[in-house]
């Protein structure tokens, strides 16, 4: 090897030959092949194809294009529903949302019964699924044997796969008959002081369908829930129980405290589930437009009214106000749902969300 | 230092009892709500089991529904009006639900327009089915002046095209990209790579989240509600209301004849056994995947 004094000098030092192979020009590719013998099959193919941008190009443009699909079907949806309730708009305003009444033969149309059923019934039901559905999660993530995993997540998550007219169909039949004869007299004679349980109590109406819900979007928050506390590191669990904690601590301090945004964003996409349940909730809750403090009342919901009476409206206006109503569900559950899913995102970092 | 010697030790035998007994009862709640979800999931099946057993028959599967007060009849019309419908939103929706996703995986990774698709696509598919349906509704069937199964087919399309996009990207996204490089490497076009290599390798996911997507349309009631309307005779044209389960289920279960209750209970048997099977079978492939689709 040369001493050190000669690398700063400008003359290059000699690469080293390991092998004496000669490496060929590159134009001399050619002029080796052409007159001896001719091209193979590949090379020509290689030759003759081209670059590909067009087709690459192309293609990138069709998948471009399917996937604003997905924009297209939510502004074609609110366009088109804004378009078709424009009568109703320009009649009744914001009233629309404050009167009570809903008179089609008078043409007189007020969606706030409407709007009182769906609050009560999907707050009612949130009442009574969250706690439910954190026992599961919980019970699902810490407190469950690793063999009897995999079966109860797979059961709770086949409880949302039951088609919702399966679930009106078993309230109808079964729900109803319950509460009629043993639920609504065993409240009333317990909860009958506070007020909410007067009236006659004919089996179906806003407990039942809050009941109903209930059940409905109970593996969506729990799946949703699970998924939100696995993703707390395990080193925050292992330092609370360090430090001296019982379980059910590690758990409270550990784990659901760093999730506390996410369980909120799992509740809510739980909410926007319950806002828009239409066949279930049709068919247990009396479908009777009117707003009363009893939970034995019927009442009627947003999604019922328009499952119920679109078919048969007479008039433009009819339509036009039960497509309003349609609009008023469509743009309160995407702004639920993006609160929701920012809410999820925030703690999952945007990992694949479950769709429920 | 000197030692602490006034030390409570009743008190911390008391807290440390509390606390204990505070852990127990969170467990047994927590056991209780467990037993609280399964049970109604266990009632709802037996009972559909109990009822709708007794009235399968081959007639179930064959006849049309007869007219009320008469014996027999069956869903047939039904079924085979869900399989067209269903088959024709699959043949609209999957395509598109496909191609997006591999927008998001392929061409689209780390751009901001990927991002909003992802998250319009997760909103989407939290809109309540029936305003799909009166939107459809106001689009097809009040511009061609009657319902059809082809309406009801696209209610049904828009509800999958977001589940199968983000089953597509999450199954896509697990392809290696070694593989894809190995392919870029030896001079195969994007567009190529694409379909050949990485749609290739997780076409089992991507079948299974088409799967899953299918599963849950095929219990779908209230788009159809104004699109297909039902139809109580064989069609299968169409430009014509057609019949399918799910909405035959809705008529027949609030109706007050005991022979309509029947057949409501067998049809609904039958289509939670066909979802049940679906969903059965994506658990299976997801647990050799990497799919996390719930439903």
């Amino acid at each position: 090897m040369t001493p050190n004094s000669e690398l700063n000098s400008p003359e290059p030092t000699p690469v080293p030959r390991v092998l004496s192979v000669p490496v060929p020009a590159a134009s001399k590719i050619e002029s080796a092949l052409s007159p001896e013998m001719p091209p193979s099959a590949i090379r020509l193919f290689l030759a003759n194809r081209g670059s590909g941008r067009i087709a690459d190009r192309a293609f990138a443009g069709l998948m471009l294009v399917c996937a604003c699909s997905i924009f297209a079907i939510v502004i074609f949806i609110a366009t088109i529903l804004l378009l078709r309730s424009k009568l109703s708009l320009a009649q009744f305003g914001f009233k629309f949302f404050t009167s009570q009444s809903w008179d089609p033969v008078s043409g007189d149309f007020g969606a706030l019964p409407f709007i009182f059923g769906t609050l009560a019934t999907s707050f009612l039901a949130l009442l009574m699924a969250v706690p439910l559905a954190l026992g599961v999660a919980v019970f699902l993530t810490e407190l469950c044997p690793k063999f009897l995993r995999a079966p109860i997540s797979f059961l709770t998550e086949l409880l949302a796969a039951i088609p919702s007219v399966v679930y009106g169909l078993w309230a109808v039949f079964v729900l109803v008959p319950l509460m009629r004869d043993s639920l609504g007299p065993f409240l009333v004679k317990t909860l009958g002081w506070t007020g909410f349980f007067e009236g006659a109590n004919f089996g179906v109406g806003l407990l039942t369908a809050s009941i109903i819900l209930a059940i409905m979007i109970l593996p969506i928050i729990s799946s949703l829930t699970r998924d939100i506390m696995n993703a707390v590191p395990n080193s925050q669990r292992e330092a609370v129980l360090a430090l001296g904690a019982t379980r059910w601590e590690m758990i409270r301090v550990g784990v659901l405290r760093n999730s506390r945004i996410g369980i909120v964003g799992a509740v809510m996409l739980g909410l926007g589930r319950a806002l828009g349940e239409t066949m279930a909730v049709t068919m247990v809750i009396g479908n009777h437009a009117d707003i009363s403090k009893s939970l034995f009342a019927p009442g009627y919901t947003l999604a019922s009214v328009i499952a119920n009476e679109f078919s048969e409206a007479t008039g433009d206006m009819y339509l036009s106000a039960l497509i309003e109503i349609g609009l008023a569900l469509f743009l309160v559950t995407i702004v639920v749902n993006t609160i929701a899913r920012l809410l999820v995102w925030a703690v999952t970092r945007g990992a694949p969300a479950r769709v429920a | 230092m000197r030692e602490p010697t006034n030390f409570n030790t009743k008190r911390m035998k008391f807290d440390q009892m509390r606390r204990t007994g505070v852990n127990y009862l969170v467990s047994g709640l927590a056991i209780l709500s467990t037993i609280v979800v399964i049970a109604p999931l266990l009632a709802i099946l037996g009972y559909l089991i109990y009822k709708g057993t007794s009235s399968l028959n081959l007639a179930f599967f064959t006849q049309i529904p007869k007219p009320v007060g008469e014996d027999g009849g069956g869903m047939a019309n039904s079924i085979v009006g869900s399989g067209v419908v269903l088959a024709l939103a699959s043949l609209m929706g999957v395509p598109i639900g496909i191609a997006a996703g591999v927008y998001l995986a392929e061409f689209g990774r780390g751009k901001a327009l990927a991002t909003a698709v992802r998250f319009t696509a997760d909103v989407l598919n939290g809109v309540p089915s029936i305003v799909m349906g009166i939107a459809i509704y106001s689009l097809i069937v009040m511009q061609q002046k009657h319902f059809s199964a082809f309406a009801g087919g696209v209610a049904l399309a828009i509800m999958m095209v977001p589940t199968i996009t983000r089953t597509t990207e999450e199954m896509l996204a697990t392809v290696p990209h070694a593989i894809r490089e190995a392919a870029l490497g030896l001079g195969v076009p994007k567009w190529r790579t694409a379909i050949s290599v990485s749609l290739r390798t997780a076409s089992p996911g991507i079948i299974t989240g088409c799967m899953l997507a299918f599963a849950r349309v095929a219990g779908e009631t209230a788009p159809l509600l104004f699109t297909a309307f039902g139809n109580q005779y064989w069609s299968v044209n169409l430009n014509q209301p057609i019949a399918a389960l799910p909405l035959q289920i809705y008529i027949y279960a609030t109706g007050p004849y005991d022979e309509w209750h029947r057949l409501a209970w067998a049809g609904a048997l039958v289509l939670i056994v066909l979802i049940m099977v679906s969903v059965t079978l994506v658990r299976v492939f997801a647990n050799r995947g990497q799919l996390k689709g719930g439903s």
